[in-house]
């Protein structure tokens, strides 16, 4: 048999030499703790071994190639997962063999990647206003949970306000996050109703349902829907007002043009670090970050690790776990809901993003990323049977309705692919009400005479 | 000893770099058509809501980001040398799926594209899926959950559901689970709402029946527990203990996240237990990257799996859709399916070993620990927990410097940190509580050869004698690092913490005066 390439040990002579090391006389005899009966009865069902590298290679390109990409085709998908640019050098940074593969090491041994962490938590910062900024969690709907969750341990209240067109992807995992009306601990989640013209939340909605009861106010800013929440400062100052915490969703890719949260009032921000130089990947780019003030209060609520600035014994800068004893790794189930596995390599990826694009490499792909949207919604608008719900002050994403053409999302999106190109998510299941309507996602990639192309198609297939 | 010395940069933040104006990316210019049809694009944002003052971002060139950044990876450790990190597996990520991963195939596919174009990721996961069922025996896996811990709160969440669902969830509030688990099964569990009951070891190494039995009861809702523990003690009754608990109406949970001992070994089914979850990225051949993309894959019996996250892949005729018509779901845990690469990682991994393979790493993996154990512990000052159990451990032994630490005052983190010195990424100590003195427990898994070991266990034998003889060396160590070592007497103090640059700098400079001491805080982190 030959050795297998993964496994140094994998020879015959190997494991001879190791069994003769400790003088047992074969490697079944090592298993002896565990009884017979407990042990697999028969083989195991695997599909055969491709231990040749060429075969294997073959075999996954074969797979993979069965796939039709977003590079191949021309795509207007959000919703929660982007397609952005990710500048070449990224993708060697975060590729190096030393950021793939540390489990955890020490500060003097890790401490490259431990930078990389706090320059990402420090140039997330910036583009959010806020001083204080966890290691990143699984997503921006966990990130939600997580935040949500913060404000309910903050005030000891247990109820949550969220608008009723959040993506119902992140609103499904704020549920789960929000436990069981049977348990304790249960946060009850109530959707606060949006204005129909302007597609912002409904302030009259929003002051009925807040009260003495309510942790907190959670609203995005773009929304799910794209629309920027133009009452921001005033949804904040009600939720003050109560006593609640304002948690603020937001696409740090849009910070280079629009303001902090930190300026209108936010309390906790969260979002996504996917599009600050991550891959979609099929939605294993997805990534969320938490941040707020550097106050206490704040600081002993996160679930997150913490990395902190410190100095070594040379007076050089060095970085550590601030605040570890608050978490499942330091109490177990007294600590801060729990700390494990995440996404800390997009962090890396996000550093050397924020550090490429500076000041103006946001405030330009902002511009360029909001004028090309409005591009599309003006050009779409043109077209017969084509209505765009909500045509301004929204920055990337936009509602395209098919009503007044009679076509639904569905054939219009199965004529699209035809054309190679991947329509826009069908919001008419999430959301009736708009009628069979598409979010159409526009980006930096998207050039004019993509948008064009779209519009040229779009017309055809309604013809 | 090998000669070795880090890469020191004197790497400054890349905030302090960069000059006013630089540019490390350009886009494109806004087309002149858009500008005529939209106007000035600045003014599209609402008035209210435009940035007035830009971020405080550095401004470099794009050679300078990236010989930043080559720089910080220069100064990582990571698996460059010998990781032998117990409970995680360090393992070899298979540069094939690195490659493939790269691909647009993989990293351009957008999750809400129609499932006709998606037909390869689906297949794959699919294929996993049947793998892990093959491994397990169980009737189907969901691949949502982002690392280990979630996928144990997924099993906390699906647990709320399924008593829901018999009307007993109000009454059945509690969890059992073991001091020796993982803290985040208890830590999960305590954050889907449920009381958290822990059985402490006994005299065997593992908690008896008995306590287990006076344990459960008509409020237990599940047992949380993995097998073998990271002592690399099997709890034989284990098959005894789900009947226990399934007799308390209560589900069996099996964290699988020491699989390696025991992969082909034994099937979770086969135990009893309901679901089970194996850590892809520790197992199954995908990165650690110092904390993930993870992905903790959750598996069931065919009896639960109407409530697993969704969606779920599905095989239709001969192709494959996502089922997001799932009525008794939980909903979801994250966003979307899944860690798509880390997938491709697990799977390459998957079909790269075979059915043969898989168990001989198993072999391989406990053979190389009982090695290593005879060796260890010829080193003086270094012993093993629950030295009165002479029955072979498997994958991991933990062992103590109680007795080291005793003699001269050198403890398990100044022995890290000196090991660092010799290109030896930090040994795993152990979780919270630590169950003997000076814990350290090392996992060997199937990657290193025998003479990686061997180097290993001289370099912890170097170290032991430079403790005896010159144990202020060890104590102030490292000396060959990017960096010396952190004082971490302020991390705990909010007048100092700062996780930003903007906190550092309205912060500092203060002097250091704490007097907690945070620097044992790192080593105890198990991501």
């Amino acid at each position: 048999m030959k050795a297998h390439p993964y496994m140094p040990n994998s020879t015959e002579e190997q494991h001879r030499e190791l069994l003769d090391a400790i003088g047992a006389p074969d490697v079944e005899s090592l298993f002896v703790q565990i009884p017979p009966e407990h042990r697999l009865q028969g083989e195991l069902d695997l599909p055969p071994a491709l231990t040749s590298e060429p075969a294997l290679r073959r075999h996954l390109l074969d797979l993979l190639g069965r796939n039709e990409t977003c590079e191949r085709n021309l795509s207007f998908l959000g919703g929660g997962i982007w397609q952005h640019h990710v500048p070449a050098i990224v993708d060697e940074i975060a590729r190096r063999s030393e950021f793939l593969t540390p489990v955890w090491g020490t500060p003097s041994s890790d401490h490259g990647r431990n930078q990389a962490w706090f320059e990402f938590a420090s140039q997330l910062g910036e583009l959010v206003g806020m001083e204080f900024v966890g290691l990143p969690v699984y997503s921006w709907g966990c990130a939600e949970g997580h935040a949500i969750r913060m404000a309910a341990r903050l005030t000891e209240r247990s109820h949550v306000l969220v608008p009723r067109r959040i993506g119902q992807e992140r609103l499904a995992v704020i549920r789960t996050y929000c436990g069981a009306a049977e348990l304790p601990g249960h946060i009850e989640v109530e959707l606060v109703e949006h204005d129909a013209v302007t597609g912002g939340l409904d302030l009259d909605d929003l002051r009925a349902k807040l009260s003495s009861r309510t942790a907190a106010v959670l609203f995005e800013n773009p929304g799910y829907l794209g629309m920027f929440e133009t009452t921001a400062a005033e949804i904040a100052a009600l939720a003050r007002a109560a006593g609640a915490e304002t948690i603020v969703g937001v696409d740090p890719i849009s910070l280079g043009i629009v303001a902090p949260p930190s300026e209108y009032g936010a309390d906790i921000v969260v979002g996504s670090v996917q599009p600050l130089g991550v891959h979609m990947s099929c939605g294993g780019g997805a990534g969320g970050f938490i941040a707020t003030r550097d106050e206490e209060r704040y600081a002993h609520e996160y679930p997150t690790l913490n990395l902190s600035i410190a100095e070594t014994v040379a007076g050089e800068h060095g970085f550590g776990i601030a605040l570890f004893h608050q978490t499942s790794y330091g109490l177990r189930e007294e600590g801060n809901d729990w700390t494990g596995n995440s996404v800390y390599l997009h962090a890396v990826a996000n550093a050397a993003y924020m550090a490429l694009l500076g000041p103006e490499g946001f405030a330009e792909v902002g511009r360029l990323i909001v004028g090309r949207s409005h591009y599309a919604a003006r050009r779409l608008a043109e077209l017969d049977g084509v209505r765009v719900l909500f045509p301004d002050g929204f920055f990337k994403e936009l509602v395209v309705c098919f009503d007044d053409a009679g076509a639904t999302v569905a054939d219009v999106n199965a004529g699209l692919r035809e054309q190679g190109i991947f329509g826009g998510s069908d919001l008419s299941r999430d959301f009736p009400e708009l009628g069979q309507s598409a979010l159409y996602c526009v980006t930096e990639v998207h050039t004019r005479e993509d948008i064009d192309r779209l519009v040229g198609v779009v017309s055809d297939v309604l013809a | 000893m090998r000669r070795y010395h880090a890469a020191v940069w004197d790497e400054p933040l890349v905030m302090e770099m960069g000059r006013p104006g630089r540019r490390g990316i350009v886009f494109d210019e806004v087309e002149p058509e858009v500008r005529d049809a939209v106007g000035d694009p600045a003014e599209l944002v609402p008035a209210g809501l435009r940035r007035t003052e830009p971020p405080e971002l550095p401004e470099l060139s794009e050679p300078e980001v990236l010989r930043h950044y080559l720089h910080l990876s220069q100064e990582t450790l990571g698996m460059m040398g010998i990781s032998l990190f117990g409970t995680c597996t360090m393992k070899y990520n298979p540069r094939l799926a690195w490659e493939l991963v790269a691909r647009p195939e993989v990293a351009e596919l957008h999750p809400d594209q129609d499932d006709e174009t998606l037909q390869g990721v689906l297949e794959l996961v699919h294929g996993l899926d049947l793998i892990l069922r093959a491994l397990s025996g169980m009737d189907q896996f969901v691949f949502q959950p982002g690392g280990g811990a979630h996928a144990a709160y997924t099993n906390a969440v699906l647990t709320r559901a399924y008593h829901a669902s018999r009307g007993e969830l109000a009454q059945r509030d509690e969890i059992v689970t073991t001091i020796q688990a993982h803290p985040c099964n208890p830590a999960t569990a305590a954050a889907a709402g449920f009381k958290i009951v822990t059985l402490p070891l006994e005299e065997n190494g593992y908690p008896s029946l008995e306590a287990l039995e006076a344990a459960v009861s008509e409020r237990t809702a599940a047992l949380m527990v993995g097998n073998p523990d990271d002592m690399g003690i099997y709890n034989p009754e284990i098959d005894r203990w789900v009947e226990v608990v399934h007799d308390a109406g209560g589900l069996c949970f099996y964290d699988h996240a020491n699989f390696n001992g025991v992969m082909g070994k034994l099937k979770a089914r086969d135990l009893g237990f309901d679901a089970c979850m194996y850590m892809l990225h520790k197992t199954f051949g995908a990165p650690k990257a110092g904390g993930g993309p993870a992905v903790g894959a959750y598996g069931c019996t065919a009896e639960l799996a109407r409530f697993l996250p969704s969606p779920v892949v599905a095989r239709e005729g001969g192709g494959y859709r996502l089922d997001r018509d799932r009525p008794d779901s939980i909903g979801k845990v994250r966003e979307f399916f899944g860690n798509v690469p880390q997938l491709v990682y697990a799977y390459t991994w998957s079909r790269a070993m075979g059915a043969a393979g898989i168990d001989e790493a198993s072999d391989i993996s406990v053979l190389l620990n009982n090695y290593m154990e005879k060796r260890l512990l010829e080193i003086r000052g270094v012993t093993k927990s629950q030295p009165h159990l002479t029955a072979p451990r498997l994958e991991m032994t933990r062992y103590s410097l109680g007795q080291l630490e005793e003699d001269t005052g050198i403890t398990v983190v100044d022995v890290q940190n000196r090991m660092v010195d010799f290109g030896i990424d930090a040994f795993w100590l152990s979780h919270e509580p630590w169950l003997v003195p000076q814990p350290f427990t090392p996992e060997a898994g199937e990657m290193w050869s025998k003479e990686d070991v061997d180097e290993w266990i001289d370099v912890l034998a170097h170290v032991v004698e430079e403790a005896y003889s010159d144990p202020e060396l060890v104590r102030t160590a490292p000396h060959n690092q990017a960096i010396r070592q952190l004082d971490g007497r302020n991390l705990d103090d909010p007048s100092t913490w700062a996780t930003t640059w903007r906190a550092y700098k309205r912060k500092r400079p203060v002097p250091v005066e704490g007097d907690g001491d945070a620097t044992e805080d790192w080593a105890k982190v198990a991501t």
